[in-house]
């Protein structure tokens, strides 16, 4: 390759290792520290071992909160899927002026961290007609709205690569009524772009831990909660925890970027 | 289509996510805002004199400002050094390194911080075995040097995540006309290379100062909230056990929200004047 052949090839191999290396060194430590029986004060770890993995997968209150999780964001992700492409849809196709709109309100989520959204969450839904503090229901809808700017800019750019006024001119053209055209042309053209937004978002989403903790907590315990509250507990039974929670999530983004790759 | 019945179906499509993005986004920051200028029943400023007034809520800001800074420019360095020389390496190298970047950029909060307790914590075995060697003296991952650590690491994937596309500005046949015109490797950087990068370089710099402003997952894992920052206090002050002032809480998230919109502003704004936009 080009690169290699010119004489500061090594300098740039060599930062990109070092890189590697940085982003690497924790996860590395934490992946050795759960699998040694125990390790300190040594070089290496004094004896190797799955039980930390065992006991953690054969934990309930675990299992439940991993599950808690997975409801939540898929809940959460259902949710923007039905209200994002129609939104998309029309801001696109019928009144494309909104679009600049669209641009700041998304950047709201963005302005507003979360730790300041629950202040007014905690105080407006706390009790009263609209009461959901506790629930998974109020993650769900506070979830929608981190995934948000993300989805709206990923599927946009989806659906000015496919042109979708001509795609709808000619679906209409030939005889489709709009919501043929939407239902039938439109979107499964965007199925793949739609899946890479939604496993990135899960990827995420399924790392939030501020609403998590301070609108719901353990009354419907997620993952990085349950994380936090077994703090107390042996080192290395935290460190499987970790790792099991990054190899989920790693698989998920190792499948999106694949996605991303076959795109045509 | 049937025309302006067509036009109120689709308005009607808009409905719910109006009514959804108004629930959970725009009501809570309305009531934070009516709600920091509300003091005993009536409209005051009192809580941000309040705010402005105590040296522990100053020393949150100082603090969060802090930590935010070094974090984004430290890894704002590493990122830049990173991305450029990313571009440089044969693809199979660089798609493999930027997809774990891309990767480590989901590792952050409280497995972040756990993982570094681990590693770094009072017993943990990377503190145990450097102190042995005696590389290390009083170092403790949780103080402000510490937070600054942990903090850097989590904004290292994400500036690389940036600042990538913005080296395709950077032209190659730029840097082979400026060396054939007797340009040294420093005055290429120095007259080009730098100014052409400048606008994307400060706009992922208040990205990264947003994120690590707004960051709370990280520190209260790290510290169990013990650690004085903003997002910290602010936290405290609606979901603690001690004592609950969801009106000062609002001045404090008020403040916060100021900083990140400025940063937000700049952002757009450099993002308008950076140099493949034109």
């Amino acid at each position: 390759m080009r690169a290699e052949s010119r004489p500061g090839g090594w300098y740039h191999r060599a930062m990109v290792y070092l890189l590697f290396l940085i982003l690497l060194l924790p996860l590395a430590g934490t992946l050795l520290y759960s699998l040694s029986t125990s390790w300190s004060a040594s070089l290496l770890p004094s004896g190797l071992t799955f039980k930390w993995y065992v006991a953690l997968w054969s934990e309930p209150r675990f299992l439940a909160a991993f599950g808690q999780s997975l409801l939540v964001c898929v809940g959460a992700l259902l949710l923007s899927v039905v209200l994002i492409l129609p939104l998309l849809f029309v801001v696109h196709y019928h009144f494309p002026r909104l679009d600049a709109l669209m641009n700041i309100l998304i950047l709201l989520p963005f302005a507003v961290p979360p730790v300041v959204s629950s202040v007014g969450l905690l105080q407006l839904y706390g009790s009263g007609p609209m009461a959901m503090v506790g629930t998974p229901w109020i993650l769900i809808g506070c979830y929608f709205t981190v995934a948000l700017p993300f989805m709206y800019r990923a599927i946009t750019n989806n659906l000015q690569a496919i042109n979708l006024r001509d795609l709808m001119d000619a679906a209409q053209l030939l005889g489709a009524s709009t919501w043929q055209a939407a239902f039938l042309v439109v979107l499964p053209n965007l199925r793949k772009g739609l899946m890479v937004a939604l496993l990135l978002s899960f990827s995420f989403l399924f790392g939030e831990f501020v609403f998590a903790n301070l609108l719901v907590g353990t009354r419907y315990e997620t993952l990085q909660v349950y994380l936090n509250n077994m703090r107390n507990s042996s080192g290395h039974f935290n460190s499987a925890l970790v790792i099991s929670y990054f190899a989920f999530v790693l698989v998920l983004t190792w499948v999106a970027n694949r996605l991303n790759k076959d795109k045509p | 289509m049937a025309g302006t019945r067509g036009r109120y179906l689709a308005m009607l499509c808009l409905l719910p996510f109006a009514l959804f993005f108004l629930v959970f986004q725009i009501a809570p920051l309305g009531w934070v805002a009516i709600n920091s200028v509300q003091a005993e029943g009536g409209w005051s400023l009192d809580n941000f004199s309040k705010v402005f007034a105590s040296k522990f809520y100053l020393q949150a800001l100082q603090r969060s400002l802090e930590i935010s800074f070094w974090s984004s420019l430290f890894g704002i360095i590493i990122a830049t050094l990173g991305a450029y020389s990313l571009r440089q390496v044969d693809s199979k190298l660089r798609d493999f390194v930027s997809a774990f970047a891309n990767m480590t950029s989901n590792f952050a909060g409280v497995p972040l911080a756990f993982a570094f307790i681990i590693l770094l914590g009072f017993n943990g075995a990377l503190t145990l075995l450097l102190k042995q060697i005696g590389l290390l003296e009083d170092f403790s991952i949780y103080s402000k040097t510490g937070l600054i650590l942990v903090y850097t690491y989590f904004q290292i994937p994400l500036g690389v995540l940036l600042l990538y596309p913005a080296f395709d500005a950077l032209r190659e046949d730029w840097r082979e006309s400026a060396a054939l015109l007797g340009a040294s490797h420093w005055q290429f950087w120095r007259h080009i290379g730098l100014p052409v990068l400048t606008p994307a370089l400060l706009g992922t710099f208040v990205i990264l100062l947003a994120n690590a402003l707004g960051a709370y997952a990280t520190v209260y894992a790290l510290t169990t909230g013990n650690f004085n920052v903003l997002p910290i206090r602010i936290a405290a002050l609606v979901a603690g056990d001690i004592s609950l002032d969801p009106n000062l809480a609002s001045a404090l998230a008020m403040v916060l929200v100021g900083l990140m919109t400025l940063v937000t502003v700049v952002h757009q704004w450099l993002l308008k004047r950076s140099y493949h936009a034109r």
